[in-house]
């Protein structure tokens, strides 16, 4: 079988999306009996130097589309590119990451093919001529076998739910132009704003330390910053109530509503667990939770606990961290 | 402005969900259904555009079985102005297949703007505002977290995990709605009154091929957690030794 994987730069660089999609591109490839791993990277000029990252993962072509008014997702210009390059590469499955991005890109290319996607897929297989994928539905709280039928089969992959593995390949270019000129598409992008690219992102961090109310003021939420910064891998996440407050922006949010992470391990500091908090973070390797009450429902899901006071105990836990990393 | 919404009959999450016989979806006993999250929120963004720019018409619309109008009628007590029912035994799970009836529905009938939800409770999939926005070829934006149209154009900001785009583009366009834009009113008694004097039309809704399909629905594999390590800042070292030795994540 060949498949596309279709993957995601930011400001010039692979994000770690791109690999996850690749690797999951090569594993397709691996279940159907091998067959060619593509990649498709739109982006601005010198975009191309990120071809050979994308071999290390198994892509054996990658198909560039190097143009400087692609520097920023245009959705139009990507989906037609993404349909026509799918189209005429004749793919089996075409794979995406259901990242902000991938979510708003896969769904338009399935309408411009008329095919079916199966969407915020964290595992998939084949069975005979129809793909078998797995979604957690109802905010995490089932999880859906879904049957994929038609060809090619789209897919997008939830961030994190698949680990990138190195299996070089030659990661051929192919340049390509896009499918429609940038400036005749109807959606612009006229500006960009928020935090620094150096910092990182809630989906992407390794260790994600969040607040919730126990915090009892913005200003404290400087202990939770405190801890993220003692890991040196760690993003700022927050609860629904607290975001509601103001005390931190609404794209801090982790949730039902916010964003879902999916982190090697998760803080909570100050967070009782309402459903909705839940539903956005329980999927996280390892979740710790310092609260004072011990019948929250966040210690009934936590792997570890610590019952007391947030104010006594963060500060303790941060020095802790710095000493173990700095020993390490 | 002449708006359409299309909003979702879901089940509210607080439920306690168990699997039913068919060990394909959800028992329905216990369940209350409701307007779908972010579909509330779509809706509030238009009855505040038609509010605030003048005369204009807030329709409603949505494809499902025949629970399905009570939320289209509580959409008409909170204030939207009439409301299509697309009738159908079961919502099939593939977005293709629900975009095909909405796009036909949608089609031709002059709507400014065409308003979605982000993504739908139940299966959160974020697949049918695009599609049908891609079927019916206009123009789109997804995740819409703060909107203001003038003169036929419109600007939005969408979030793209920690950065804010802000997106220009023409009218008539879809735009599918994020939380946080517009907190929805409740209805109220005089709505509740006024919504049972307000069109309710039904008609089958011409469903596409579904060709994604649940197989087999399970609740997720409990937790192991709650484990105690200990009480106040002295549990701090007993924390970082497992965090290190145990879960290997430090």
């Amino acid at each position: 079988m060949s498949g596309l994987a279709v993957v995601e730069a930011r400001e010039g660089a692979l994000r770690k999306v791109a690999f996850e999609v690749v690797t999951a591109a090569k594993q397709a490839s691996g279940m159907t009996g091998g067959g060619e791993v593509h990649a498709l990277l739109i982006g601005g000029s010198n975009i191309s130097a990120s071809a050979p990252e994308l071999g290390r993962y198994g892509a054996d072509v990658v198909h560039i589309v190097e143009h400087p008014d692609l520097d920023r997702y245009s959705p139009e210009v990507y989906a037609a590119t993404a349909a026509a390059l799918i189209q005429a590469g004749s793919y089996r499955a075409a794979l995406f990451c259901a990242s902000a991005q991938g979510r708003d890109l896969a769904p338009r290319v399935a309408a411009t093919l008329n095919v079916s996607l199966a969407a915020d897929v964290v595992a998939f297989e084949f069975e005979g001529d129809a793909i078998l994928a797995r979604h957690p539905v109802y905010i995490g709280k089932a999880i859906a076998t879904l049957r994929l039928t038609g060809t090619p089969a789209l897919l997008s992959l939830r961030p994190s739910a698949i680990t990138p593995v190195e299996t070089p390949a030659a990661a051929r270019v192919n340049r390509i132009e896009p499918a429609i000129a940038p400036r005749d598409a109807r959606i612009t992008v006229t500006d960009l704003s928020g935090r620094a690219a150096a910092n990182l992102d809630l989906g992407e961090a390794p260790v994600v330390v969040s607040g919730g109310r126990g915090l009892k003021a913005a200003e404290h939420f400087r202990l939770v910053e405190e801890l993220a910064a003692a890991f040196g891998n760690a993003a700022v996440g927050a609860t629904r109530a607290v975001t509601d407050d103001g005390w931190r922006p609404a794209t801090d949010q982790i949730g039902q509503t916010g964003r879902l992470v999916s982190p090697e391990l998760y803080i909570a500091v100050g967070i009782s667990g309402a459903v909705q908090h839940l539903a956005g973070m329980r999927t996280s390797r390892v979740i710790v939770a310092i609260n004072r009450d011990r019948d929250a429902p966040i210690m009934k899901l936590a792997d570890y606990a610590i019952v007391g006071d947030l104010f006594d105990i963060v500060p303790r836990l941060t020095e802790a961290v710095k000493q173990a990393r700095a020993d390490s | 402005m002449k708006i359409a919404v299309c909003i979702k009959r879901t089940p509210d999450t607080e439920s306690r969900f168990a699997i039913a016989a068919d060990g394909k979806s959800l028992d329905a006993a216990g369940l209350k259904y409701d307007i779908s999250d972010f579909d509330g929120y779509a809706l509030e963004v238009a009855l505040r555009l038609n509010e605030q720019q003048g005369p204009g018409e807030t329709v409603v619309v949505s494809a499902g079985p025949e629970g399905t109008q009570e939320i289209l009628r509580k959409a008409l007590s909170i204030g939207a102005d009439r409301a299509i029912h697309l009738g159908c035994d079961t919502l099939p799970y593939d977005g293709m297949a629900v975009a095909a009836a909405l796009s036909a529905e949608l089609r031709g009938q002059e709507y400014d703007l065409i308003l979605f939800g982000r993504n739908a409770t139940d299966s959160g999939n974020a697949t049918v505002g695009l599609m049908t926005a891609a079927l019916l070829d206009l123009p789109c934006v997804s995740a819409v977290s703060w909107l203001e149209i003038k003169e036929g154009r419109g600007t939005a900001h969408r979030e793209l995990e920690g950065v804010t785009e802000t997106v220009g583009f023409g009218l008539p366009a879809v735009l599918t709605i994020d939380e946080g834009i517009a907190r929805p009113r409740l209805p109220s008694l005089k709505g509740i009154m006024a919504a049972k004097k307000k069109p309710l039309e039904t008609r089958p809704a011409a469903l596409g091929e579904a060709r994604l399909t649940v197989v087999a629905m399970e609740l997720p594999p409990e937790r192991t957690g709650g484990r105690i390590v200990g009480e106040g800042p002295d549990a701090v070292p007993e924390l970082v030794r497992l965090l290190r030795e145990e879960a290997k994540v430090l």
